[in-house]
């Protein structure tokens, strides 16, 4: 520091030279995305609340489904070794596991799609960023679940 | 009998015996001299019983006058300097030097999620904006005249005396990844201040309140990481204020 006088007290030297005075201001910091009287206000209904209530409800159901799943799948009858097209044909040619199967496919992947898009509004900063990672998501959810449908729904057995 | 020198200098040994070297490590930004912001380490003789405040101060009226801070009441009512101690929101003027091992460096830092001015002053608009979002004032439908005293019961009272506490310091909103994430989230403050209304018996704009915070950017962005009920100075329970409001928006629709 180049003054060696005691500064007044409660006045120090301020360390390095400015870099901006009167006739060049410092520039105006922006908040990155802050809430101002003009913040355009989305109104969704009860999209939001609906899409909480769900993640509560299919959480508690997908604990049953998914451990239940795994717990037929990997521990019971041999484990994995069991699994093949004829273990996965004699399971389907009942309602009971079409109907498991196709609940636990719609809920798991409606539930994770609507975590990632949490995630995606929690820290995708820009609004085309957002929209790409969304349109992203919304459309391997859409294709996964039809797919997974339509295989449950016309699995064949006797397939060649 | 001990001669008057003597005595003196026992007397300044024990003023003095108490205090402990402590080292402040602060977070310095200027944007006038550098874009960047800076660790700035002060050491201080200083009685650990006294505050982080207190430090603050000894460093800004003794070593360093540029050191840039809010405080206004230094006794825990105003709400003026919270910040990051340690990597924990707190008051200043609340938190004791004992309390936070002097034996290491304390850390202060600006609280996190607003725009930084200087050293440890932020941009207060966007918080205080969320606050005026949900209309922290008593609304009455018909009977807008104050013609009379509104009654109210003690256990009516009772329903909402936890968030009456809350003195806006920023301490929960700043402490919570979603608003660091996005602050276009309401954050903790402005709901803790909206449950006060929302269950006051004498107010009538519930409804409209529970609306505003049904928003994309309100409540349901909660991740119940309790962040603000531990940075709460007041200790108010925030993250189960913010909890009763999703009760009531849930309960009230269906």
């Amino acid at each position: 520091m180049s003054t060696t006088e005691t500064p007044a007290a409660g006045v120090g030297p301020v360390e390095g030279a400015p870099l901006f005075d009167v006739d060049n201001p410092a520039p105006l910091i922006e908040a990155p995305r802050k809430r101002t009287k003009k913040t355009p206000r989305s109104t969704r209904g009860n999209f939001e609340m609906a899409a909480w209530l769900f993640m509560r409800l299919s959480g508690v159901v997908l604990v049953v489904l998914v451990l239940g799943h795994l717990l037929i799948q990997l521990v019971l009858d041999g484990g994995v070794s069991k699994i093949g097209f004829a273990f996965v044909a004699g399971r389907w040619a009942s309602p009971f596991w079409q109907v498991w199967d196709l609940l636990m496919l719609w809920l798991a992947m409606l539930h994770g799609a609507n975590g990632l898009r949490t995630i995606i509004n929690d820290y995708a900063e820009r609004a085309n960023t957002r929209l790409w990672l969304k349109g992203l998501l919304y459309t391997a959810t859409v294709f996964t679940i039809l797919l997974g449908s339509l295989v449950i729904f016309t699995f064949d057995p006797n397939i060649r | 009998m001990a001669t008057p020198v003597l005595d003196k200098v026992e007397a300044e040994a024990a003023a003095s015996d108490h205090l402990i070297t402590v080292t402040f490590r602060i977070r310095r930004f200027n944007p006038e001299v550098s874009a960047d912001a800076v660790w700035e380490d002060f050491q201080l003789e200083i009685d650990p019983k006294e505050r982080v405040l207190d430090g603050l101060h000894k460093i800004k009226w003794d070593i360093d006058g540029t050191l840039t801070f809010r405080r206004s009441c230094a006794h825990g009512i105003c709400g003026s300097d919270a910040m990051r101690i340690n990597g924990k929101n707190r008051l200043a003027c609340k938190t004791l030097i004992k309390d936070i091992n002097p034996a290491k460096p304390i850390t202060v830092e600006p609280i996190k999620g607003l725009t930084v001015l200087k050293d440890l002053v932020v941009d207060m608009d966007p918080f205080f904006q969320a606050y005026r979002d949900v209309m922290p004032f008593l609304i009455t439908k018909d009977t807008n005249e104050p013609t009379r005293e509104r009654l109210q019961s003690a256990e009516d009272r009772e329903r909402f005396d936890d968030t009456t506490k809350c003195i806006l310091c920023a301490a929960c909103t700043s402490s919570c990844p979603v608003f660091w994430n996005d602050g276009q989230y309401f954050g903790p403050a402005a709901i803790v201040n909206a449950h006060r209304f929302i269950f006051d018996s004498r107010d009538e704009a519930g409804e409209q309140r529970l609306e505003i915070l049904n928003d994309r950017d309100g409540v349901w962005r909660c991740r119940t990481t309790f962040n603000c009920t531990d940075a709460c100075p007041r200790g108010i329970e925030v993250t189960k204020a913010i909890q009763e409001v999703k009760r009531a928006l849930i309960t009230r629709r269906f």
